[in-house]
């Protein structure tokens, strides 16, 4: 499962990073640097959490391609 | 071997349809067998990506069953580049030949002449030879001002524009050629790209040749029709030499990349030669920097005008150029020190990437190459005596 | 007790437009909070309108619970609560559903929470008994304030999305222009 963010839907709400840290720290304005995108299957349940908490839907997992 | 530019002389207005006709024979009657001509041809297309023009016709035709869309980007956002204007002005029957090609090829059932609302002599130009034209096509195309911001030219803001009245980029995917204007396939293609397909069709073959604009410390600034591989130092002469001896080259643009201009000379104006070296030639404008004017001045007023020329979309890229570009006109002021230095290191690697568009990675690009080749002009700047109010 | 829920719901929804954060409070502990309770209203919401039809005291049949209007004990006050509850029904839904009907649809809907809670307090004033303790006026009282406060913290703090002004002002200047 990859993590993929819709740069334009993000409004910097940094919900993302608080429910998923492990993969996901704020830059210095408050949008989510995503330092792996690829989600470890441990952190999957985490991850679907994240993009629930995402006030504007701006996250998703989604099926690694290829 | 034909060029773009000859037939009517530049100096005089644009070349009508009967002298075009009467020079290049009539528009060749061709339907979608003509891509597999294109993608023969090897033609890359001239917006600055240089993709393989005939594999994206392909595509689009591939999704097409008489939806298309064809977008003629004749926007031309980049500040320096004069091409596209050139050829829209002088050259508007090349153009209209390859968006009907282009047409015909795709299915298309509706053709967009996008153009920079600033750029009034092109789009007189363009009207007038629309005018000239078939009925068939006439029914086919319709114009729409590219308002004058630099991400208007990207394909994405093109589609936007035309869909919505917006000339900002958009997500991809999907891209443009998968859904586009009205979510139907949509074919946007640079007019210098389908002025090569205009003789393509009449010739099997392109040019061999590109349209560069050369800018900044030349005598003779403007735009040339160079054959391939023509090296940097050629297209200078050709422009009437530099003006003074000149300390850089940017190359390809505000998203290109800074250069001593020892290093600049021999360099090959070829998009497969200059990637192969790392670099791009972007929409082909080469900058010459005479030593008489400051590299770090020059790549600040730049950075300030990327950084305003960002459609506040993405927080990375709207705070992140600012950020950059705040930081650079700081340096301009006092020289930088190893903690601005890495403050700029670091953000220009947070930045790129995360935007929706290109916009900020060019941006990155033009950064990172200005300080990779001129770190001592950045470190020992200070500012420069201010002479008048 | 559904009041209260329902009032700090909205307390918690407003801050979480807000943005607003603690050191020790993080932002996902507002929302998560305003989604459980939200929850939770309607659970007590489901528990108060049985009680309240079961009750023989006020003859309500099962239909008053969702036809507004309906009942002839207290018609109007009683109404008022039906289409409280319905329009709650409809947000705690639509915001499960979500993913499905996008965020744009999603928001649309939403919005009705200022319209369904004050309903619900004026259900609340009219439907109450003949015999009002200082308890019960009390507590609607500081409902009432609670959420007026939040409203007007929200109006006077303005929007806290760092982009809006920028985009606004460079998607004015990306606009098409009218054509000739």
């Amino acid at each position: 499962m990859r993590l993929a963010v819709d740069r334009i839907k993000c409004d910097g709400h940094g919900q993302c990073a608080e429910l998923l840290p492990e993969l996901i720290r704020l830059d210095d304005w408050g949008y989510p640097i995503i330092a792996r995108a690829d989600v470890p299957d441990h952190l999957v349940p985490m991850a679907q959490r994240a993009v629930a908490g995402c006030p504007v839907l701006a996250l998703a997992l989604q099926q690694r391609t290829g | 071997m034909t060029r773009l530019l000859d037939g009517r002389d530049l100096t005089l207005g644009a070349e009508g349809l009967a002298e075009h006709v009467e020079r290049l024979g009539p528009l060749p009657a061709a339907g979608p067998s003509f891509i597999d001509v294109l993608v023969r041809s090897g033609l890359s297309g001239r917006g600055g990506a240089a993709y393989p023009a005939g594999l994206k016709w392909q595509s689009v035709a591939a999704q097409s069953n008489g939806t298309a869309v064809v977008i003629v980007n004749g926007a031309e956002g980049e500040p320096r580049s004069l091409k596209d204007r050139l050829l829209m002005t002088k050259r508007p029957h090349l153009i209209l030949d390859g968006a009907s090609l282009a047409a015909r090829a795709v299915r298309a059932k509706q053709v967009v002449l996008y153009i920079g609302e600033e750029h009034h002599a092109a789009r007189e130009s363009m009207a007038r030879a629309l005018a000239e034209r078939t009925d068939e096509e006439r029914r086919l195309v319709r114009t729409v001002a590219a308002p004058a911001r630099y991400v208007a030219g990207a394909s994405s803001a093109a589609v936007h524009l035309v869909d919505d009245g917006i000339a900002t980029p958009t997500t991809a995917p999907p891209s443009a050629h998968e859904r586009g204007v009205d979510g139907a396939p949509t074919l946007v293609q640079n007019v210098e790209t389908l002025a090569q397909v205009a003789l393509i069709a009449r010739t099997g073959s392109s040019t061999g040749t590109l349209l560069v604009t050369v800018a900044g410390g030349v005598l003779r600034p403007g735009v040339l029709e160079i054959q391939a591989q023509t090296t940097v130092a050629a297209a200078v002469e050709l422009a009437g030499g530099a003006s003074e001896p000149p300390d850089a080259v940017l190359l390809g643009g505000y998203f290109g990349t800074w250069m001593k201009a020892a290093n600049a000379w021999g360099l090959p104006l070829d998009h497969d030669a200059l990637r192969a070296r790392g670099l791009s030639l972007g929409c082909g404008v080469i900058g010459v920097l005479p030593s008489s004017r400051c590299v770090v001045c020059e790549v600040a007023g730049i950075m300030r005008y990327l950084a305003s020329e960002s459609s506040a979309q993405c927080g990375p890229c709207f705070f992140g150029l600012r950020a950059l570009a705040d930081a650079c006109t700081a340096i301009a002021e006092r020289g930088a020190n190893s903690e601005d230095l890495q403050r700029l290191r670091r953000w220009s690697a947070e930045v790129s990437g995360r935007g929706a568009c290109h916009h900020p990675d060019g941006a990155v690009i033009f950064l990172q190459s200005a300080l990779t080749t001129f770190p001592d002009e950045f470190a020992g700047h200070r500012a420069h005596l201010r002479l008048s109010a | 007790m559904s009041l209260v829920l329902l009032t700090a719901v909205v307390v918690l929804g407003i801050l979480s437009a807000l943005r607003v954060q603690a050191a020790g409070w993080p932002r996902f502990l507002t929302t998560g909070l305003h989604r459980n309770l939200a929850l939770m209203t309607l659970v007590f919401l489901a528990l108060h309108i049985v009680t309240a039809v079961v009750d023989p005291f006020t003859h309500l049949g099962w239909l008053t619970a969702v036809v507004p209007f309906s009942s002839s004990y207290r018609t109007f006050w009683l109404g008022l609560g039906t289409i409280a509850f319905e329009l709650l029904l409809a947000i705690v839904v639509t915001s499960l559903a979500r993913g499905y009907i996008g965020h744009a649809a999603w928001r649309l809907v939403h919005w009705l929470t200022y319209a369904s809670w004050p309903i619900a307090v004026i259900h609340g004033i009219g439907t109450g008994t003949d015999t009002w303790s200082a308890w019960l006026l009390a507590i609607t009282v500081i409902c009432v304030v609670a959420v007026v406060a939040a409203i007007g913290f929200r109006v006077t703090a303005g929007s806290r999305d760092p982009l809006k002004e920028p985009r606004t002002t460079f998607q004015a200047a990306a606009q098409r222009r009218e054509t000739r």
